[in-house]
């Protein structure tokens, strides 16, 4: 453990201040409104794809969407989200614009929030309603009128490190349709003047199009040019393919902390020759853990603040932190100061030594401590950077190697491997990124020669046959796992314990906990695949007779021992015995050191008393549990 | 349970082609199994020392039966204590011949005779040889046989051979000599006989790490069922294969109580205090406290009870999920220390299946995902890999190595620009290319098979090394300083110089074609501001600690109010105290002395009609009084003397008079040793001076008549 008293095993997540607030490519925090379309196209039944038979919506399968992303993100994030609808009956918007509804200021989400729009789904017709008949000859443009309330909305945030986004959902493709045709291209310039100014001001426009029944939504009647997208046929259906997938993930149940892309630490990997390649380390894999608890005062859910104090004590007196430690050895208090204990640990100035290249088999299954680093170069810090780490890494690659390397850090200082990582891509999606992986090798005095604890004293153990093996190749091939991905199995502990936050915030039933399915769980039917290979393994290694052995081992177990069966039989002649005899009487009289220690021992055996000790302290034991 | 006690006879060769080595095999001895390890882990163990190859003969069998000569018995089988670190110093003259044979036939000996006194418990026996040396042939049979039978034996007895066969210097396996070889291959025949293990040690670093510091009682994580379906299971134990040893956590230290008290513990207590936000004087009672969870802007409270009754709940038990090819199993979602699943000893259906599944593994390179419950109601399941360990000796039984792998939940996608769209100006060269590839390919750290530097097996781990070594150092004496990194360990934290100086063409090569600049214009350090700025915290709270022992004459209390760096004008007095009881460096008091000199001097040359002479008095004599103190007496008697000249039948003759008059004399031997003078011609200093007033009037006049003539 490390002096702090902290766990070290994540030290090296502790961040470079100066990085903090450092937005790379993603902001680290987001201001998000929906945006969502209450027309009349939105009230006709949507085709959920799954084949249900109830009817809903494309406006309530919206609303379910928004209120899945809204649980999603309140455990995720801290970010703030605003609520408009627009083509709506009710106005309520600070520019008193007809038409636009804006449900949600923006602000932090609560449970409240998510609660209370919950319950929209049943109010929305009377609450906001939607304009089914549009006044004919209105010049009324809602959508104009909603971008321009919505980039209103998004003013507050200044920070540079919040991301601002509308999310847009309609179905209706072509928003002025039915507008007289005199003032449809003015509306349609002054949207677009609109849309591009709120852009303009960093806010980001992301449109879910619904495709109604029958018809893809046409981006290229007006969304386009809001999208600053030429679309042609190829490329509108591959944008509605993926909003389709955004509109699916939106309702995805997986309730995960997400992290916005940070880099640890900055720091530069010297080259054998002295020369040194900038790199920045990122924590791709790491254990998620809930977040952690707060205590609160029971009267008034405040949180508390907690004050810790140092006490000596000896003499009791509160003291400042100390800076001294000690450990006891050879009965002597071996005192040392804080800062002789970081000397002992700082072996090296340099940040990343590298030492040299091994082939990948001389990585061992078992050479590892925590979850790896990601190292990705950066030529802010050198220039040439990249040129060196990737020449460096198709190299590795290419030979089938790794580097060892020195890392030296307050936290730890160890060897690590860096291994390559090739980058890897499915439908145009990142699936591993390119760089290398840091992984943090144990040294000889962290290895267990594990392998040793059983060394059989006889020549040698039992080795499988060639049939055996042949027999568990079989067994193999049907358990294999078509395709399977680090991303199929989610933490059920994880999963249940945001379930359990979310039902007891919002207030739901307590059995809606009982959903959730644990992923971990083995295939059953991959298991009914295997049933022939299974038995014909089994067979071959436990012999056809092994169920039946078995049974019969459990049955001479469940018999029990012969001591065990003689110490019932035992126990029992003791309880018949023990009835001659009148315990609480021979106890009033004080009688009982009258009787022998065989007969004393008669009553201990009959209530399942502990046996030892002297004549005297049976005696006593007897006593106490007749309650005398 | 209380660590398996165990017994240790130390073979070490100390024959001439040993010498060089030794210091480091020594090294590796004191260090590792050695003494300070030993005490703070198993106290119990004993540990026994035999040299050989030695000019000396001291064993029971050379007394007993004769023969087994060359072979000093330095320390018999006893329980470890200070005494063991001298014999390892005190090592016997070395002869040019050594038999490895000789020597654990008497280390058996040993333990036989310990044995016989009831002793149990893990017996090693570590055998440290070059093996260059032939051996003798027997009387009776071949050298072979002979191992054999002391195979036999050993194994009778359950003792265990570690043999540490060292080889530095040598480049390769081919340039071994005939007897190298064959004493080898000696060596390798216990390993087929009796729980044996025979490493190679090519580099003093790699020696460092040939013993194994602590010895863990291992103990399973779980016992049981690996549930490959529902109808067939194995029984399998789980324990660690790699555990890391954690820097040592020492206690908090208070010296408060008096350091005359023995009996103190020294120990310190944290207290922690909740308090309410909006009343911070009180602390909340814990049965007001509730624990919540943030959601969004609120505080969800839940109780623990009510916690524990809803939250996951798991049955204990492996499940085979099924498995998968080791392609996809990248290497980079093992997330914690591994394990290792072994088939449950001396159940031979299951070490049946375990090794027909990890052959049938090996072959057809597929791993096994499996679902771990290691304790009944643990509160969350453990996805893990299993990958096969196939067994190469007869004597060990195949298994599974076992690491723990990321949930969805675990994994963050963060987005990396691919490096094959990168602008062509930042992508490597052709030329540039070869050069990275010659690098790699050249700086080789495994250039053949055996032959594998800086293997994580046996390399130490070089700060717990230092921290044990500055332990040791400091119980034994309580002002040592942190002791430098050992020297065998360098390697392990800098460039191997061999291997640079071997492939220094590849190396300068890649330097020259990677112009690698750094960008300095980059402010670096807010961080860096910060940790100076909590040190310059830090230090005044270290007087604090030290005023609160030392009770001197001066109110340490109300001086490190403020940090004082040198004698200021205003309270000249206050601040040379100051600065001649700090301590955090050695500098202060000479700067001090220095500083109140130079005030004394300013204050005088600013004098106007005696208005600083009460102020100057007092800075004189403290002044004084602190190099009598600071045993400085030369410093304030020049001083004083250059002030009786500046001063006497001068403009400031006045303030002489005073210092006369209050007696401020020049510090006398009696008052500092160090001092030039005598208590008399101390006190006499001053009426002296009187008298050379009288006589000197005229260097006066000179210097003013010089001055003036300077003006005109």
């Amino acid at each position: 453990m490390d002096i702090t008293g902290r766990d070290p095993l994540f030290d090296d997540d502790e961040e470079d201040p100066e990085l903090q607030n450092q937005s790379e490519f993603v902001a680290s925090k987001e201001f998000l409104v929906y945006l969502i379309d209450a027309g009349a196209e939105m009230l006709l039944p949507f085709d959920t794809k799954k084949g249900s038979f109830v009817q809903v919506s494309y406006l309530q399968s919206v609303l379910e969407a928004v209120e899945e992303n809204l649980k999603q993100r309140i455990i995720g994030r801290d970010d703030k989200v605003g609520i408009c609808f627009f083509n709506t009956i009710q106005k309520k918007n600070i520019q008193e614009a007809n038409g636009v509804y804006v449900w949600s200021e923006l602000k932090d989400l609560s449970a409240d929030l998510i609660r209370s729009f919950s319950t929209l789904h049943e109010n929305f017709q009377k609450e906001v309603g939607s304009q089914i008949h549009r006044p004919a000859g209105a010049r009324e443009n809602p959508l104009y009128d909603a971008l321009w309330v919505v980039q209103a909305m998004l003013r507050s945030g200044t920070s540079k490190n919040v991301a601002k986004n509308v999310m847009l959902f309609t179905n209706n493709d072509d928003p002025f349709g039915d507008v007289d045709a005199s003032v449809r291209q003015d509306m349609r310039r002054t949207t677009i003047q609109r849309a591009k100014d709120a852009q303009d001001l960093g806010i980001g426009i992301d449109l879910i199009p619904l495709s109604r029944p029958g018809e893809d939504f046409n981006l290229a009647i007006f969304y386009s040019s809001i999208l600053k997208m030429e679309v042609d046929d190829e490329d509108g259906a591959q944008y509605l393919l993926a909003a389709a997938n955004k509109f699916e993930d939106l309702k995805l149940k997986l309730r995960k902390k997400l992290y916005k892309k940070r880099t640890i630490r900055k720091m530069k990997l010297t080259m054998v020759g002295g020369t040194e390649i900038g790199i920045r380390t990122y924590a791709l894999v790491r254990p998620s853990v809930p977040a952690s608890h707060v205590w609160v005062d029971s009267r008034n859910n405040l949180p508390l603040k907690t004050e810790r104090s140092f006490i000596c004590y000896d003499t009791g007196a509160l003291m400042a932190e100390p800076l001294k430690r000690f450990e006891e050895f050879q009965g002597k208090k071996v005192v040392m100061a804080l800062d002789e204990l970081t000397k002992i640990k700082n072996v090296t100035n340099v940040q990343l030594q590298l030492k040299g290249f091994k082939p990948m088999k001389c990585l061992k299954d078992y050479h590892n401590l925590r979850p790896p680093t990601f190292i990705y170069p950066d030529e802010e810090a050198v220039q040439g950077s990249y040129a060196a780490f990737i020449a460096l890494h198709r190299a590795m690659l290419q030979q089938n190697k790794f580097a060892v390397a020195f890392y030296g850090s307050r936290a730890s200082s160890q060897l690590v491997a860096l291994v390559p990582q090739e980058e890897e891509l499915a439908d145009g999606l990142q699936l591993e990124p390119p760089g290398m992986h840091l992984i943090y090798l144990p040294y000889a005095d962290d290895i267990r020669p594990t392998e040793k604890y059983h060394i059989c004293s006889e020549a040698s153990v039992p080795r499988a046959s060639k049939e055996q093996v042949e027999a568990a190749a079989a067994f193999i091939n049907k358990m294999k796992l078509d395709s399977w991905s680090v991303f199929d199995i989610s933490d059920p502990a994880m999963q249940r314990h945001y379930a359990i936050l979310q039902a007891i915030a919002l207030e739901q039933e307590e059995e809606s906990l009982l959903e959730a399915t644990d992923t971990t769980l083995p295939d059953s039917k991959g298991i009914m695949r295997a049933t022939s290979a299974v038995q014909a393994f089994k067979d071959a290694v436990y012999g056809p007779q092994h169920d039946q052995e078995e049974a019969d081992a459990a049955a001479e177990r469940a018999k029990g021992s012969i001591a065990s069966q003689k110490r019932k039989a035992a126990a029992e002649v003791a309880c018949k015995e023990a009835q001659n005899y009148d315990w609480g009487e021979l106890a009033d009289t004080g009688k009982l050191k009258d009787l022998t220690v065989p007969e004393l021992k008669l009553y201990l055996t009959t209530h399942k008393l502990p046996l030892t000790g002297k004549k005297e302290l049976i005696i006593n034991r007897i006593l106490t549990h007749l309650g005398k | 349970m209380p660590p398996i006690e165990e017994t240790l006879v130390v073979l070490l060769d100390a024959s001439v082609i040993m010498r060089p080595h030794l210091h480091v095999a020594l090294q590796s001895l004191m260090s590792a199994t050695g003494v300070v390890v030993q005490l703070m882990f198993n106290k119990a163990d004993e540990v026994g020392l035999v040299f050989f190859g030695v000019a000396d003969t001291k064993n029971d069998l050379n007394k007993e039966l004769g023969g087994y000569e060359n072979v000093v018995v330095s320390r018999p089988i006893a329980i470890v204590d200070e005494d063991l670190s001298k014999c390892l110093e005190d090592v016997p003259e070395g002869t040019v011949a050594s038999d490895f044979l000789d020597a654990i036939v008497v280390g058996i000996d040993m333990i036989v005779k310990k044995l016989a006194q009831g002793k149990k418990g893990n017996i090693r026996l570590s055998l440290i040889t070059t093996t260059e040396n032939s051996i003798r042939d027997p009387d009776t049979g071949t050298v072979e046989e002979q191992v054999d039978n002391i195979a036999k034996q050993m194994s009778e007895q359950c003792i265990k051979l570690e043999a540490t066969i060292v080889r530095i210097g040598q480049q390769t396996a081919f340039l071994d000599s005939k007897t190298q070889q064959k004493n080898e291959a000696l060596l390798r025949r216990f390993e087929s006989q009796a729980q044996a293990e025979v490493s190679i040690m090519e580099s003093s670093m790699s020696l460092l790490g040939a013993m194994k510091p602590r010895n863990v009682t291992p103990t399973t994580l779980y016992r049981g069922d690996l549930e490959l379906t529902p109808s067939m299971t194995v029984k399998v134990w789980v324990y660690k294969k790699t555990a890391q040893e954690k820097f040592p956590t020492l206690k908090k230290f208070s010296d408060n109580a008096p350091a005359s008290d023995v009996h103190a513990t020294r120990e310190v207590k944290m207290d922690t205090d909740y308090k309410s936000v909006d009343n911070p004087d009180i602390s909340v009672p814990p049965e007001q406290r509730t624990k919540a969870y943030r959601y969004g802007r609120n505080y969800v409270p839940i109780s623990t009870e009510l916690m524990e009754t809803l939250k996951f709940k798991t049955e204990k038990g492996l499940k085979l999920i099924g498995f998968v090819p080791v392609s996809a199993m990248r290497r980079h979602y093992y997330m914690k220390e591994a394990n290792m699943f072994v088939p449950e000893p001396g159940h031979t259906k299951s070490i049946l299946a375990v090794s027909a599944l990890a052959r049938a593994m090996d072959a057809s390179h597929q791993v096994a995902l499996v679902r771990c419950v290691w304790r009944q109601g643990q509160n969350n399941v453990v996805l893990g890999v299993l990958t096969p360990y196939v067994a190469t000796q007869l004597n060990r039984a195949d298994g599974f190595y076992f690491n723990v792998i990321p949930f969805a939940d675990d994994i963050r996608e963060y987005p990396f620009t691919s490096f094959n769209t990168l602008p062509e100006a930042l992508q490597p060269s052709e030329v540039q290319q070869k050069a990275a590839d010659n690098l790699v390919h050249m700086l080789d750290l495994a250039p053949a098979e055996n032959r594998e530097m800086l293997q994580p097996d046996g390399t130490m781990n070089p700060i717990l090394q230092r921290y044990y070594n500055f332990l040791h150092a400091r119980a034994l004496n309580s002002e040592a300083d942190v002791p430098p990194i050992d020297e065998a360990l360098h390697s392990i934290v800098e460039p191997d110089p061999e291997l640079l100086s071997e492939n220094s063409f590849a190396i300068q090569q890649f330097c020259t074609q990677f112009p690698l600049t750094p960008n300095f214009q980059k402010e670096k350090g807010r961080k860096r501001f910060w940790r100076e700025r909590v040190k310059d915290e830090e230090a005044p709270l270290e007087i604090k600690d030290e005023a609160a022992m030392d009770v001197g004459p001066i109110s340490f209390s109300s001086l490190v109010s403020k940090q004082v760096e040198e004698v200021g004008i205003t309270n000249p007095v206050q601040d040379f105290e100051v600065l001649l009881a700090r301590r955090d460096s050695s500098e202060w008091v000479p700067k001090a002395l220095q500083g109140m000199k130079k005030i004394i001097d300013d204050l005088l040359d600013s004098a106007y009609s005696g208005n600083t002479y009460e102020k100057v008095l007092s800075c004189l004599c403290a002044l004084r009084s602190g190099c009598v103190v600071q045993q400085e007496p030369l410093e304030f008697n020049i001083f004083l003397r250059k002030l009786a000249t500046k001063c006497q039948g001068k403009r400031l003759n006045d303030f002489w008079e005073r210092v006369v008059r209050e007696m401020i004399t020049l510090i006398s031997r009696d008052e500092a040793p160090d001092s030039d003078v005598g208590s008399e011609e101390a006190a006499a200093f001053l009426t002296s001076q009187r008298e050379a007033l009288q006589e000197e009037p005229q260097d006066e006049i000179d210097e003013m008549e010089l001055l003036l003539g300077e003006a005109i």
